[in-house]
């Protein structure tokens, strides 16, 4: 039997899947991408393997994606991160619908038909508003650890908007916010929202929005401010944060039957 | 085998550089031989200061120069510390930059650098800017400043509004013959205009090569071969030149010669280059197979409407048809043309950030050229000069997903 392999080097994490013939998840793996990115990718890669209880030649094609695609040595072909997280959530959703892929360092809003075939795409505009390091930085400004944010916001119970488009505007903003006293878990719920209008901005949406990428795997809240904000259906896939992974890995599958 | 990554130069280019190199040693050596200078916008009356017997000398040449040679993001701090913002044109920024460090591209011909100016004439038919950075060198040499005021936004280019300006053109006549210490010789204007219309009949014809499949120039070639066609416009040496290129181009249509080595894909590109990214992005897309078969930018400097035989009101009508002056339905109109002569796959789009007035995507223009076109876009998001404003991951990342997504059909 053969197995693929996708591996999404991103700013922030890497993250690989392992899928057979069908398109089903054998294993996976996530590693921070640090400074050296063929390592980060050979750990997630040794990791996967020994969990999938593979030998390494049984991986019959790969495909790299993300930041880090052209460093990733053993890939046997690329794809752009949008490419993939397309395929992957199609993959779950095989149907019409508008992706958000909220990642650390950038967003995309991605449109595909019915048949999975990209129709238009948006990236964030050079800025970290709308992204996993706006997060970071206001953590780190409310000195809270980052995966302390979505169980903060889960018990607001006020609305604390935060206006301003840039990173480090909103985190002055929020000096404010403190010095009027506002309680905590309402201003990491603002901040939360503050994420979900950089991308309302971004483009128009269509059909089901099916959110993807690290911000929502670890905030699920985002789910729930996304469907409010664009009064549209929202779909999260099992595992968004290896969407981008499973997409360069259904590719890697889909050129290897081409080859045949 | 992957594809060649390395540009086709032209064996014409050799000839550019020396046409080039003359240009600038004239314009250099001319005040120490008693020839005044006068500097004057890219699509300024430069005929009419040719005819006057002017040295012409175009800053925005200069500012393009400094973002192709990197040195403009090290120069527009200097210009943004004079109270000159970080937003405004970065062309003015770097050039005021390069002013004040006494620093210029042009000291590596072995040259002194810009000359100083005798007169500056602007025209606003581009954008306010111009006007602001001839203001400022007239300030700093207590030279005068004169400008042509053209409408913005143009939709039908009447008689009377051709009058208007072919008025302000007159009227600049006066003023520049005591400058120049000479008299307007009116047969020498005519000629002029008309070697400027040769100038400009060849240039088109060099650009309309890439109509071809495959195109045997690109945008990228473009932006290095339209120089004696910004700079000499009006001199035989242009003329001369665009023949030279043109003969080159034409072997190459013969020949089958494409600039993209399997070519598959074909690509507009609007609005300015970034120039100190020109090497970078030709490469990527030479990778990709991504022709970029015509732009705006390359052909703003083409002015059809120049006759010998009326110069004033037909200098008057070639410099406000240019696209940055016109309207936004005009401008839709003349991308849509130019999408279907040059049967491009897509559009992309460089929304300059210190340039608002070349920068077409803000007003939703891609969006409703795609859904009248059925042709997808990219917004790039960048700057002629300013590379603090320019993300290279973010770029490389869209342009690829770009030809991902023409790729599909």
């Amino acid at each position: 039997m053969d197995y693929f392999c996708g591996i999404d080097v991103g700013a922030s994490a890497a993250k690989l899947v392992i899928i057979d013939r069908d398109g089903q998840t054998l294993a996976k793996a996530t590693r921070r991408s640090g400074v050296d990115y063929a390592q980060a990718a050979q750990a997630c890669l040794d990791e996967a393997v020994a969990a999938a209880g593979l030998a390494r030649h049984e991986i019959a094609a790969s495909l790299s994606t993300g930041y880090g695609r052209d460093n990733v040595p053993w890939a046997g072909g690329k794809m752009t991160e949008i490419a993939c997280h397309g395929k992957g959530a199609y993959f779950h959703f095989p149907r019409k619908m508008t992706i958000i892929d909220i990642g650390a360092q950038d967003s995309k809003v991605i449109h595909l038909d019915g048949e999975g075939r990209r129709t238009s795409f948006q990236m964030n505009r050079k800025c970290a508003a709308g992204t996993g390091a706006f997060l970071e930085e206001i953590a780190y400004r409310l000195d809270l650890p980052l995966a302390a944010l979505n169980g903060l916001a889960e018990r607001s119970t006020k609305e604390v908007s935060l206006g301003s488009f840039c990173t480090v505007f909103a985190a002055t903003e929020i000096l404010g916010k403190i010095r009027a006293g506002e309680k905590v878990e309402d201003i990491v719920k603002g901040a939360f929202r503050s994420v979900v209008k950089r991308i309302f901005e971004m483009d128009t949406v269509d059909g089901p929005l099916v959110l993807t990428g690290g911000v929502i795997a670890y905030n699920p809240i985002l789910a729930a401010l996304v469907a409010s904000s664009f009064g549209q259906e929202v779909l999260v896939p099992p595992d968004p944060q290896h969407i981008g992974a499973l997409g360069a890995a259904l590719f890697a599958r889909q050129n290897a039957e081409k080859g045949r | 085998m992957p594809p060649s990554t390395e540009r086709k130069d032209f064996e014409a280019t050799r000839k550019m550089r020396a046409v080039m190199g003359k240009y600038f040693t004239e314009l250099c050596q001319g005040p120490a031989e008693g020839k005044k200078t006068a500097w004057c916008t890219s699509v300024g009356p430069a005929e009419l200061l040719r005819a006057l017997g002017f040295n012409v000398y175009f800053p925005e040449n200069h500012g393009a120069m400094l973002g192709a040679t990197r040195m403009a993001t090290d120069l527009i701090p200097l210009a943004n510390a004079r109270g000159f913002s970080p937003d405004i044109c970065s062309y003015l920024t770097s050039d005021v930059g390069s002013y004040l460090k006494g620093e210029s591209p042009i000291q590596k011909m072995n040259l002194p650098g810009p000359p100083k100016a005798d007169v500056l004439v602007y025209n606003t038919n581009q954008c306010r800017d111009v006007k602001d950075w001839f203001q400022f060198f007239g300030r700093e040499w207590n030279a005068p400043c004169l400008g042509i005021h053209t409408p913005r936004a143009i939709g039908e280019l009447d008689g009377a509004l051709v009058d208007y300006v072919a008025g302000q053109i007159e009227g600049l006549v006066e003023p520049l013959e005591r400058i120049a210490g000479a008299k307007l010789d009116r047969g020498r204007l005519e000629q002029v205009v008309g070697l400027s219309r040769q100038c400009t009949l060849l240039w088109t014809a060099v650009l309309e090569t890439a109509a071809h499949v495959p195109a045997p120039i690109t945008f990228f070639d473009g932006t290095i071969q339209m120089g004696p066609a910004v700079v000499l416009r009006g001199q035989p040496d242009a003329v001369d030149y665009y023949n030279v290129l043109l003969t080159e181009l034409n072997q190459r249509v013969e020949q089958g010669v494409a600039a993209v080595e399997g070519e598959k894909l074909r690509v507009y590109w609007e609005g300015m280059p970034i120039w100190g990214k020109l090497k970078d992005l030709s490469t990527q897309m030479l990778q990709l197979g991504i022709a970029v078969v015509a732009s705006t930018y390359c052909n703003s400097w083409i002015f059809e409407d120049l006759d010998p035989a009326d110069p004033f009101r037909s200098m008057a009508r070639a410099y406000s048809s240019i696209f940055i002056c016109r309207s936004e339905d005009r401008k839709e109109q003349y991308i849509a043309q130019m999408a279907a002569r040059f049967r491009v796959d897509g559009i992309v789009y460089h929304d300059a950030k210190t340039c608002p007035n070349n920068s077409n995507n803000r007003y939703g223009m891609p969006q409703r050229l795609q859904a009248k076109l059925g042709k997808p876009y990219l917004v790039v998001n960048g700057d002629l000069n300013d590379l603090r404003l320019y993300s290279e991951e973010q770029t490389r990342t869209k342009i690829e997903a770009f030809a991902e997504q023409l790729a599909q059909g």
